[in-house]
């Protein structure tokens, strides 16, 4: 059994003692949203900077799924494209197996880097290339780390990945519009699988799809997890669906990290205000009659935010503190961390039971 | 119980292509009871949007309503006249889309845009449909509307203009509202403010409401009854915790199963497998049939219609009487 597969095996709520697959330090990334120049000279504006995702802390295991959850605008989609090097960071640093990608030494690590990382996105329509027949989507990955040459061996593991993501070796001869949104997410998932990676970055990956297609992708991609011993980074905004993906879970918000718990601890006793909120906000669709509060307010804007801890508006624990002083991430107990001024001082004691039965 | 408020009987939406017409709705029936929140629930395609839209004469063309009767508080009107519908628009069913920017129009003011539908459909001086549309966005939750009123949309959240387009649905005191797909646009935060607004405003204004969503969650927390769409047909009608907690029909019990739990953990996921036809691949008997791991040879050959399966209706031959199974 690999060391992936172990670690995929492994309760839960154990602490991995290994090194970590993944390291997040000190993440954060501005985006500039000034006007252009000749406004800001005409209107006497300042160049304004958006604060996207702000010093982000977290580790990955090998054999883990971390997911981050949060409100749209919160900075998971920031937070993927950077760990994925699409975008670089303005400050801290993504390290894999303890080498900082961006100070990767040669052109050469950094390739072999990135041959073991792979992304799949929301919309399967945006990320196949429309004008491209299926066997070549799935394939430009292992021509492009010139991981196979010769057609014939191209085409036959063209063929098994098909196979994998439960579609027919003959649907490679096909265009993308042919399939349907559930089909041609398998597809992007193949694509990712074929230069086999250890790492995939999921960025919200059924949230175009319907309910019903949504269990067999989520089923698909726990098998892959499994049978491929990989690790994966899951984005989404539904806390049923990571719930149901993660072992370790990162809840986001205004682009900082509040919470960061093993996922059956965040359900079972979850500790930052903001948590609480957005647990109580999902619907009751078992019909449980469990006791919620009515949620509050709205996301503020993030170019100007609050000051101290962001969440302090709408907070029903908020005092004096939390106006002035920004909460760091702090350990409640464990492997649980919270970044909460009332947390921290013991003002919120632990709900015991959350909602689970 | 009391005369139904709306029923719709046997409505057909049909498109008129080169190769043939295309059923979008086939032979839908429901009714809905004054003061009632009917929940129209399924995946997309599955015709609900387009049946909300037949009932308020609204289908763009090509689509067509191709059969069936539409009857408000016993009133035909599905076949009304553009100038008369238009009028029982706004008046008496209000509407809430899933964009509010279709509901707002961006060069007018909320105060002028609300105070024009409520001088529309009721003789009220300027100066008191004023007082009427503050105290319409006080009821929705819009902070300071003394002020807020003279704000154009564009400078309100997403979440702050739903509530605006409440207001708006509200203004004429219709006694039916349209909801489709309400809060689908919004974060889970501001969707379940706006959940419960709509439920408790339409309640204190006495308008029953057609909730039309894909989330099962939203109808759980909203709907006395639910209509479960498949494909353009109702495969199943009834109380809400029955359809949600011991669904009759096998795609309701799939669906259900499919969705993920924030209460319990599971290995896996029900699967069902396949996806919803294509409407140029509906197939013949049951539409569920390719899909449905009971379907056995009657399925194939002859469409169910809504049949009495204790608690709910279901659409599904397991629920015949003389064939009884076993
Ligand atoms: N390229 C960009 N330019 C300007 N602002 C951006 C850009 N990308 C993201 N943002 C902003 O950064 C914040 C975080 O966005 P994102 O990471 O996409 O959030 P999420 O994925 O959680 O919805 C948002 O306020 C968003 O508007
Ligand atoms: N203008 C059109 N021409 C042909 N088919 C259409 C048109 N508009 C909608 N449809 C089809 O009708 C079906 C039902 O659509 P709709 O009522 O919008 O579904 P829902 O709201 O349940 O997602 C879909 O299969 C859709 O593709
Ligand atoms: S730091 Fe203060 S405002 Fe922020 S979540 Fe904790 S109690 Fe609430
Ligand atoms: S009628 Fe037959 S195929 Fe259709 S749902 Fe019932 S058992 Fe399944
Ligand atoms: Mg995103
Ligand atoms: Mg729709």
């Amino acid at each position: 059994m690999s060391q992936a597969t172990a670690a995929a095996t492994m309760g839960v709520n154990e602490t991995p003692t290994s090194d970590p697959l993944i390291k997040i330090e000190g993440l954060t990334r501005y985006f500039d949203v000034s006007k252009p120049l000749l406004n800001r000279v005409i209107e006497r504006v300042p160049r304004q900077l958006l604060r996207a995702v702000h010093d982000v802390n977290f580790s990955i295991h090998a054999g883990e799924t971390f997911a981050l959850v949060g409100e749209s605008g919160c900075g998971k989609s920031t937070v993927a494209r950077m760990v994925a090097g699409l975008i670089a960071p303005s400050a801290g640093s993504v390290s894999f197996e303890g080498v900082d990608r961006a100070a990767a030494r040669s052109a050469a690590e950094e390739r072999k880097i990135r041959r073991r990382f792979q992304m799949i996105f929301q919309d399967p329509f945006a990320s196949l290339n429309p004008r491209w027949r299926v066997d070549r989507i799935i394939s430009e990955p292992i021509r492009a780390f010139g991981l196979a040459q010769d057609k014939q061996e191209i085409d036959h593991q063209v063929g098994e990945l098909l196979k994998v993501v439960k579609l027919d070796p003959a649907d490679g001869a096909k265009f993308p519009h042919e399939f349907s949104g559930g089909q041609r997410q398998r597809i992007a998932i193949a694509r990712a699988l074929s230069n086999k990676p250890e790492f995939i970055i999921c960025d919200e990956p059924t949230s175009a799809l319907d309910v019903s297609v949504q269990a067999q992708i989520l089923n698909l991609m726990r098998d892959l997890q499994d049978e491929f011993g990989l690790t994966y980074l899951f984005i989404s905004h539904n806390l049923a669906v990571v719930r149901h993906m993660a072992t370790r879970i990162g809840v986001m918000y205004l682009g900082k990290l509040v919470e960061d718990a093993p996922s059956r601890e965040l359900f079972k006793d979850p500790r930052h205000p903001y948590t609480r909120m957005l647990l109580d906000a999902v619907p009751d669709i078992d019909m449980s009659g469990r006791a919620r509060t009515p949620v509050k307010g709205e996301v503020p804007n993030p170019i100007n935010p609050p000051s101290g801890c962001t969440f302090h508006p709408r907070c029903p624990f908020a005092f004096d503190r939390c106006r002035k002083e920004e909460p760091a991430l702090l350990p409640v107990s464990e492997n649980h961390f919270a970044s909460c001024h009332a947390v921290a001082e013991g003002r919120i004691e632990s709900l015991g039971a959350g909602v689970q039965e | 119980m009391s005369d139904p408020l709306l029923q719709v009987r046997d409505l057909v939406v049909e498109f008129p292509t080169r190769r043939g017409t295309l059923t979008a709705v086939d032979k839908v029936s429901f009714d809905i009871a004054p003061g009632e929140v009917l929940g129209v629930v399924g995946e997309s395609g599955a015709g609900k949007s387009l049946t909300g839209t037949a009932i308020i004469n609204l289908l763009e063309p090509p689509g067509r309503i191709g059969g069936g009767e539409v009857i408000l508080q016993g009133e035909r009107i599905d076949n009304l006249p553009q100038e008369e519908m238009r009028k029982i628009r706004g008046k008496r069913i209000g509407m809430v889309f899933q964009d509010p920017l279709t509901s707002l129009n961006p060069l007018y003011t909320i105060g002028e845009q609300l105070t024009e539908t409520i001088q529309t459909h009721m003789k009220l001086t300027d100066a008191a449909a004023r007082i009427r549309a503050i105290e319409l966005l006080s009821e929705v939750g819009i902070p300071a509307p003394e002020s807020r009123i003279d704000a154009y949309p564009h400078q309100f959240s997403g979440g702050m203009r739903q509530r605006v387009v409440i207001a708006l649905a509200l203004a004429a005191n219709p006694v039916l509202v349209l909801a489709d797909e309400p809060t689908t646009a919004l974060d889970v935060s501001v969707q379940a403010q706006i959940i419960a607004l709509l439920k408790k405003t339409c309640a204190e204004h006495g308008a029953a409401v057609m909730l039309i969503t894909h989330d099962m969650g939203v109808i759980a927390e909203t709907a006395d009854r639910v209509a479960v769409m498949y494909a353009g047909r109702i495969v199943e009608i009834g109380p809400v915790r029955e359809v949600i907690k011991n669904a009759k029909h096998p795609y309701t019990d799939g669906l259900m199963a499919s969705i993920p739990s924030l209460t319990h953990e599971a290995e896996r996921l029900a699967q069902i497998e396949g996806s919803m036809p294509r409407l140029t691949a509906i197939p013949d008997g049951c539409a569920f049939h390719p899909r449905c791991p009971q379907a056995f040879d009657r399925c194939r050959r002859e469409r169910p219609e809504l049949l009495d399966a204790d608690t709910t209706q279901a659409a599904c031959w397991l629920y015949a009487k003389e064939e009884a199974v076993t």
